[in-house]
């Protein structure tokens, strides 16, 4: 009996080797394990075994059988893991062919700069609010301190509707309105479209947006606007940008300033872009005139505050190299596609 | 403005730094510096030299052969000048040198020309003999160099052989340009920039001390002067030369003018130049003997009197124009141009001099209407102190008597009716701490008032403010100079405390931004269209002659017709977009803009008309009405709305295709419009594809948004799928199929997708077969096929009624 099962075990070992493919495999096993298989005809002789030896028997046939179905599982796995080794094989791609892209559509330069620039006061605080286009000369002039015989306020410079309506020539007027709704303390910044009336070329446009930042409290000074405007300069165009305050004057602001950020395309060494100075001028800004608080409701000497008023074009041009303000308008989608 | 360093020096003579300095501590106290020109940029090795002997080259005509004293030693130079003889001194560049330009080209040379020594037909020659137009400059400014030739030093320029020849012409010298901003009139003059440069540098400043000793007679024997209209001219100082000798001016005042870019015409002329820099006060001269009565008088002029200014061209005055006449007529256009008629000639005999003080704003809207702007009324619109006005004259009448050319009358003839005062402001350093977050002590800030000419009394605490500083008149100005001086640079970096704010957007700028995202995740771009167009652009889009459209608001003083009203509707700028690219080749173009349009309320406009923002969208090339469907559709359901929006169809929109045109609404609300763009106005915008696009009002969109969202669990019961294929007449839409199946489908209806549209040989003609597959669930148990089976048959029961009939 125990060479009986030896010799089942080699021989079905050795065919278990010598098989090529599931088929055999199964073929085997059907042979072997089965129910007319060889190993069970010797279990259905283990009646003619004498009763004592019967589990010494049985344990024997079980092993031969374990060992002969781990063999199996053995070989099966491993004729399949061939078969699909090579079926891979054939599936080889192209992996260097070009990805399928949808077609994305991009957003306006312009609108990027000007979402990369709330972003940063946003964090700081502010709240995003925006005023009328068609704006009233009182709120474009009179309050921001411009009086009626400004310069600013000729036909050459501003688009007017009729002698108190007007097209809007700076986003200043927001501040003004906002103040004069007395919710305080203030943080506003308020981007939109303004309007000059400069002829279209490569660096000017009829049309054109500013942002517009305020902010009133009690104890505001201009530390606070310098510290601000250094921050926003850190965040917006890099960690290593220096802010330069230079003297300036604007009706509506008391002291008054613009300010010079570092190149940000050479760091300050000077360049094309800063042509040879190392510093480019971003903004105009200053603290809220006094006379400005008071037209608009606010005790000057309780409150104070500042404002800065940020080109964004000027900001989309200097950042993305953009040489003539044109393509803004154009539209040209070889152009959009850039950004 | 432009300032000379070597004129800024004559009132700060302790001034002594480096030009990069002077610019970058100039523009930081306030005193923008555009830009500077070296006016020795280019001029190295260069020096006095006398010709010794002179000889005639051996083997050139026209070259001779020079020996040359500069001063150690003593050169040879072959020169082909033939203006030059033995004995002339003369500019020597040196071998190794450079010179500004070439003598007989008009070329730039922004890095000069080097010189070096080298041989002349064989004959060595170690520098050249300089022209001025080598030196950089021209014969406008120095009227003595020859036409064409070497520059020889006049007899009594006193310079001698070795001397820097630059410096002996004066050129060593920087000229600087600063930007001025409108409140500091007093910058406009070298006496109010040196002032600001002794402040800045802390430098003593010294003004000119003005005398006029004055020859006898009485001025007013000679002139009166009477103002008529003293609103604009608030002031008019008058005086008289008698015995006028016209003739060249000196070296040192050419030269300062000559720095300012102004050409020596004579004595005279040069006097009132030089002070209207000097002071910012420009002057006039008229020749006494054509002013009729001995009379001056101040008065509007007439609308429609003509009047000849010294250039010779006739110009129309109108009631607003200031004039000066005299006794008979009009003699000059009040600080803009002289008249013809009085003009100052080579045979002057008596001169009257004018320094007055004009209204600014009448100067400023006069130069506009007549056309015609001068240096002297840029000076007078910016709106001069009528204080400057006697020191001028006065300093001109000095100026007069020390260059000897005439005799000044004794007295002044004064018409100040109003005199402007110096104004007084209480000192407040803590308050000006404040403001600035700075700690300067009251000692350092009194100290920059000080340097400013603002003096100040401690009994009273008041500081006087002099009239030329008519830009300070509160604590916050006063603020400015304690920051311009102590130094923008100086005051701390710190950020505002205090109450904290959320720092937010808008409800609507949030859906403007989902807006921007659905649009660019489906291929449109955005773009940027201008706010006015055409009037003509109502035509274009086919727009009815009397549709609420062309309402538009129309700008009084437009860049012309093209920008010349308020856009009422928003296609056209996205239409011009879209033929910008069509006609660059540009394959496909899905372009949107979120832009503004202007709805006046009523017209002519009384108050201030309804912006309303607007989605637009516009597209060409692959793809048609239904992917600009899908795309809308998205949008609004990420915005929460979008299985209650419905499109039906309309012919309301005359530039849209009348059968491929749908108004999008929700209930009774419209959000907007889409459609193909009809034919003809395609060819009005030359764009030969099918334009589809949408136009979506924001507002209404944002009223409808909403960002919250409920679970409402996922199905645990299967549901039940049954498809209906049916047959329908052409004209049916598939929206009307579909407001059945909604309506008896309801709640057990999960979702309906129509899968197939089919006209041709299968179905009889006049109909189409629409295909759905619907799905059914209960969300509390299996559903009975009964159940199904029942809605089914109401839905085609009440399709019925429309002439639908399932597929056979």
């Amino acid at each position: 009996m125990k060479e009986k099962l030896q010799s089942i075990k080699e021989t079905t070992l050795a065919q278990i080797e010598a098989a090529v493919d599931v088929a055999t495999l199964n073929d085997i096993k059907v042979a072997v394990l089965g129910k007319k298989g060889e190993l069970t005809q010797v279990l259905k002789s283990m009646k003619d075994v004498a009763p004592e030896d019967r589990p010494k028997v049985g344990q024997m046939v079980n092993d031969t059988r374990q060992v002969i179905e781990e063999v199996l599982e053995a070989k099966t796995k491993s004729i399949n893991s061939a078969i699909r080794a090579e079926k891979m094989k054939r599936e080889t791609i192209d992996v260097t062919l070009p990805g399928i892209k949808k077609i994305d559509g991009h957003r306006h330069p312009n609108q990027i700069a000007l979402e990369d620039l709330e972003r940063v006061f946003i964090g700081m605080g502010y709240e995003v609010v925006e005023g009328p286009e068609i704006e009233y000369d009182k709120y474009n002039f009179e309050l921001l301190n411009i009086p009626a015989n400004h310069p600013a306020k000729d036909e050459q410079d501003t688009f007017y509707i009729n002698k108190e309506i007007l097209l809007r020539t700076q986003t200043s007027p927001v501040q003004a309105r906002i103040m004069e709704q007395g919710k305080l303390p203030i943080r506003i910044l308020s981007p939109g479209r303004v309007f000059r009336s400069d002829e279209v070329d490569a660096t000017h446009s009829p049309s054109f947006h500013q942002v517009e930042g305020l902010v009133i409290d009690k104890n505001i000074t201009m530390a606070d606007l310098k510290g601000t405007l250094d921050q926003f300069a850190k965040e917006f165009f890099g960690e290593k940008t220096k802010t330069k305050f230079r003297p300036h004057h604007f009706p509506f602001t008391e002291p008054s300033a613009e300010v010079d950020i570092t190149c940000f395309k050479c760091g300050g060494k000077g360049c094309r872009v800063c042509k040879g100075s190392g510093w480019i001028e971003i903004l105009g800004c200053g603290m809220v005139h006094p006379h400005v608080l008071e037209m608009c409701g606010i005790d000057p000497n309780e409150y104070s505050g500042f404002a800065f008023g940020i080109g964004l074009e000027r900001v989309t041009l200097l950042k993305y190299e953009i040489d003539d303000m044109r393509l803004l308008y154009e539209n040209d989608t070889r152009f959009l596609n850039q950004f | 403005m432009n300032t000379p360093i070597s004129w800024l020096k004559v009132y700060v003579p302790d001034l002594d730094v480096d030009i990069n300095e002077f610019v970058d501590k100039m523009t930081l106290s306030g005193s923008h510096v555009e830009c500077y020109e070296k006016k020795d940029k280019n001029l190295e090795k260069i020096v006095v030299g006398k010709i010794e002997t002179m000889e005639q080259h051996p083997d050139a005509d026209k070259l001779v052969v020079c020996q040359v004293n500069i001063g150690a030693e003593t050169i040879q130079i072959v020169t082909g000048a033939k203006n030059v003889k033995v004995g002339d001194v003369i500019p020597v560049v040196l071998d190794g040198g450079k010179v500004a330009a070439a003598h007989g080209d008009n070329n730039e040379y922004p890095d000069g020309i080097k010189i070096k020594k080298g041989k002349l037909r064989g004959v060595e020659s170690n520098g050249m003999m300089c022209g001025i137009e080598e030196l950089g400059s021209s014969r406008d400014f120095y009227p003595e160099a020859p036409e064409d030739g070497v520059y020889v030093f006049p007899e009594d320029s006193g310079v001698k052989p070795g001397d820097d020849a630059v410096e002996a012409l004066g050129l060593r010298d920087a000229v600087v340009e600063y930007e001025i901003t409108s409140n500091r009139v007093d910058c406009f003059s070298i006496i109010g920039m040196a002032r600001e440069v002794a402040a800045t540098f802390d430098k003593e400043f010294i003004p000119p001390v003005v005398e006029v000793k004055g020859s006898g007679g009485n001025v007013n024997d000679y002139i009166s002067v009477e103002v008529k209209d003293p609103d604009l001219c608030p002031r008019y100082v008058a005086r008289v030369v008698t015995d006028i000798k016209i003739g060249p001016s000196p070296k040192w005042m050419r030269e300062r003018l000559a720095a300012q870019g102004i050409r020596s015409i004579n004595n005279l002329v040069d006097i009132t130049n030089y002070v209207m820099e000097e002071y910012g006060q420009p002057m006039h001269a008229f020749d006494l003997d054509t002013i009729a009565g001995n009379k001056i008088v101040v008065k509007r002029a007439k609308d429609g009197d003509k009047f000849t200014t010294l250039d010779g061209q006739e110009r129309t005055l109108d009631s607003e124009v200031l004039m000066i006449c005299d006794g008979e007529k009009e003699v000059a256009i009040a600080g803009i141009m002289g008249g013809e008629n009085s003009m100052v000639t080579d045979d002057i005999k008596t001169l009257l001099f004018e320094a007055a003080c004009f209204d600014g704003t009448n100067i400023r809207l006069s130069t506009k209407r007549i056309g015609l702007s001068t240096d002297a009324s840029s000076k007078f619109v910016k709106g001069l102190d009528p204080n400057l006005a006697l020191e001028a004259i006065n300093r001109a009448c000095q100026l007069i008597e020390e260059l000897g050319c005439g005799k000044v009358v004794d007295g002044v003839v004064d018409a100040y009716a109003n005199p402007v005062n110096d104004k007084e402001l209480p000192f407040e350093p803590e308050k000006m701490n404040a403001l600035l977050g700075t700690d300067v002590s009251p000692e350092q800030m009194l100290k920059y008032f000080d340097k400013l000419g603002l003096k100040y009394d401690e009994k009273t605490n008041m500081l006087t403010i002099p009239t030329f500083r008519q830009d300070l008149n509160c604590m916050a100005d006063l603020a400015e100079e304690v920051a311009r001086f102590y130094g923008y640079d100086n005051i701390p970096v710190t950020l505002p405390h205090g109450e904290s704010t959320a720092g937010k957007k808008s409800f609507a700028e949030r859906i403007n931004d989902v807006a921007r995202n659905i649009c660019e995740a489906n291929g449109f771009s955005g773009a940027m269209c201008y706010s006015f167009e055409s009037p003509k652009v109502f035509d274009k889009l086919l727009i009815p002659a009397d549709s609420s459209y062309r309402n538009a608001i129309e700008i009084m003083n437009p860049l012309g017709e093209d920008f010349s009203i308020m856009r009422t509707i928003s296609l056209n700028g996205l239409l011009t977009s879209l033929s910008t690219n069509y006609n660059r080749k540009n394959k496909n173009a899905r372009l949107y803009e979120l832009a503004n349009v202007y709805i006046p309320k009523a017209l002519p406009l009384t108050e201030l008309p309804d912006e309303k923002m607007k989605l637009t969208m516009g597209m060409y090339g692959d793809g048609d009405f239904f992917t600009l469907k899908g795309v809308v559709e998205e949008m609004f359901d990420k915005l929460g709305f979008g299985a209650t929006v419905e499109f039906e169809p309309t012919t309301e929109h005359p530039f849209l295709h009348p059968g491929r045109q749908a108004v999008i609404k929700k209930g009774n609300l419209e959000l907007g419009y889409m459609g193909q763009l009809h034919p003809e106005v395609g060819d009005n915008y030359k764009i030969k594809a099918d334009v589809i696009v949408a136009v979506i009002d924001m507002a209404t969109v944002t009223m409808l948004s909403t960002f919250d969202r409920k679970y409402e669990g996922i199905a645990k019961f299967p549901g039940m799928t049954r498809d209906l294929s049916l047959v329908v007449d052409k004209t049916i839409f598939v929206g009307q199929i579909e407001k059945v199946i909604k309506k008896c489908g309801g709640k057990l209806l999960e979702s309906y997708k129509l899968f197939d549209v089919y006209e041709g040989e299968q179905v009889a003609e006049g109909k189409k077969s629409v295909a759905y597959t619907m799905t059914f669930r209960a969300k509390d148990r299996t559903l009975e096929d009964s159940e199904v089976s029942a809605i089914i048959d109401k839905i085609l029961k009440e399709l019925g009624k429309l002439g639908i009939e399932i597929r056979a």
